[in-house]
């Protein structure tokens, strides 16, 4: 297999005197789908803020384009090619539909994805353009991040927590999306709790517990049982 | 009547002054939430600048906005970068501490540059030029000060409403981490906020120095003006902040023309009565 477009060897986190991840190692290749899934607390979004950049790490723990960036700031990461959807979608309250998507094209690298194609892909976001972001419904503030992310041209996607606190209808609409985004040759980690979607549209996942890597695997391959218990942390 | 309608006017245009001295602060507090203690002593410092200049090359002080600006500019930038930014966190008091230690430096060292003796830019014609306007005497400098706040104010609108850099601003102002991952770097955002901020305190320091005389101790004073005509005019508020002078300095000329000792008092109960009926101020900005 050629090399991996993200690798993460060892990767160590702290918060202060907290250590939120143990020597993960993972590694993502070029055009795949992985999921990272776990319950609260496991260590999901420290291991997204490690690898966008908010979180300082050790410079080689964190390889991209085999290049070492666990010392980058998050400005830097970016450029790159690296591109997140927030948890919680965080848009901007004081910019507009519109400013916040293009706030996403700031790193300026070409690419498939402008501010017309993601017009096209969520039509409600052009009417309502010139509105405040705030005044959307979560599912459109979703779009709206999800669009913000696809304007930097990313050659990696993270996308963490997309369907926490959405109607299920408005998940189901996003997920549809997800597989249209994916195949303009892009790679995608996908952060949920909701553990069947995230298996369902990935080809790889990796199970967190407790801040380390409990199991990983193909999804094809994984029985319920094996997931439950590394989830959970049951004993087998 | 027309004394009053006199002082009412004379108060407008005392307003633009104190607009430029508020929107300094107001953009720095808009981008990055630091009290900016030393701003007046900025101003001052730019007064003297603006001197330095006008003395050494000979020229008015309008042509030493050449080579003021860009030095407050580039001065405002490399303090950021140098210090003000290692003061920023979670924590509001060490900016403030920070800022107070520079307002006293730099006090000081005007001290020591410049002596304690009042000094003043020297306008020429302009400085008594008036236009009789309905039988009003409108200064001429008064004038253009106003209109030179009004011109500043719509720039600054537009590079933050119309420009890239100002969606920069504006997306740190609001959620600075996930403006970083969108590849801003918030440290050199920072530096262009103060450098713009302080290209603003160049204007109006020089501005204040042909209006009037200044030494090293009037820094203080210029602060609270500003501070007043922000919090008058609602943070966040750029044209509140130009509304926010005006209601201050005709303020100001009411309270002196009814008596000449009531002058910052009668600013300072101003500022109280609208703190006390509208905390927010009275054009807060609505998009929270």
């Amino acid at each position: 297999m050629s090399d991996p477009l993200l690798s993460l060897a060892g990767l160590d986190a702290h918060y202060g005197d907290f250590q939120a991840l143990y020597g993960v190692d993972m590694d993502v290749h070029a055009g795949e789908v992985v999921a990272i899934i776990g319950a609260n607390g496991a260590g999901k979004t420290t291991l997204m803020r490690s690898i966008t950049g908010l979180v300082a790490n050790q410079s080689e723990q964190i390889q991209f384009h085999g290049q070492p960036i666990g010392g980058l700031r998050a400005d830097q990461v970016a450029y790159l090619g690296l591109a997140m959807v927030p948890e919680g979608r965080q848009l901007f309250p004081s910019l507009s539909v519109e400013e916040n998507l293009l706030v996403g094209g700031t790193v300026g690298r070409a690419g498939p994805w402008t501010l017309a194609k993601i017009y096209s892909m969520f039509p409600i976001l052009e009417e309502r353009r010139k509105q405040k972001s705030t005044s959307l419904s979560g599912g459109q503030q979703q779009m709206v991040a999800i669009g913000r992310a696809l304007l930097s041209n990313p050659d990696l996607i993270l996308f963490d927590e997309i369907s926490l606190g959405l109607a299920p209808v408005i998940i189901g609409d996003i997920y549809k999306a997800l597989p249209g985004i994916i195949s303009e040759g892009m790679t995608a980690m996908l952060v949920e709790q909701d553990i069947s979607r995230a298996l369902r549209v990935s080809s790889r996942f990796y199970c967190m517990q407790e801040g380390r890597v409990s199991l990983e695997g193909r999804t094809e391959d994984v029985s319920r049982d094996e997931i439950t218990a590394a989830y959970f942390g049951v004993s087998e | 009547m027309m004394e009053w309608t006199n002082a009412i006017v004379q108060g407008i245009l005392l307003g633009g002054l104190y607009a430029l001295f508020a929107a300094g602060l107001s953009l720095i507090f808009g981008v990055m939430r630091l009290v900016n203690i030393a701003h007046g002593d900025l101003i001052v410092l730019a007064a003297y600048f603006g001197l330095t200049t006008t003395v050494l090359l000979g020229v008015h002080p309008f042509v030493a906005l050449l080579f003021v600006v860009p030095v407050m500019a580039g001065l405002g930038y490399v303090l950021q970068r140098g210090l003000l930014n290692k003061t920023l966190g979670d924590d509001i008091l060490p900016p403030l501490l920070v800022t107070f230690g520079l307002s006293v430096i730099i006090q000081n060292a005007l001290l020591e540059g410049y002596t304690a003796d009042p000094q003043k830019l020297n306008g020429g014609a302009i400085e008594t030029a008036s236009l009789q306007v309905g039988g009003l005497a409108l200064g001429v400098l008064p004038l253009l000060t106003f209109g030179i706040a009004v011109a500043v104010i719509a720039l600054l609108q537009w590079v933050f409403y119309a420009t890239s850099l100002g969606r920069g601003f504006r997306a740190v102002s609001d959620n600075q981490d996930i403006a970083q991952i969108m590849g801003f770097n918030k440290s050199h955002i920072f530096g262009l906020a103060m450098a713009l901020a302080l290209a603003v305190t160049a204007i109006a320091g020089i501005l204040l120095g042909m209006r009037t005389s200044f030494d090293p101790s009037v820094g203080g004073g210029r602060l609270i003006f500003g501070f007043e005509a922000v919090i008058i005019g609602g943070l966040g508020n750029l044209w509140g902040t130009l509304a926010g002078g005006v209601i201050l300095g005709v303020a100001q000329t009411i309270g002196a023309k009814i008596d000449p000792g009531w002058q910052l008092l009668a600013g300072h109960i101003a500022f109280l009565v609208v703190l006390a009926v509208r905390p927010n101020g009275l054009f807060p900005r609505i998009d929270h």
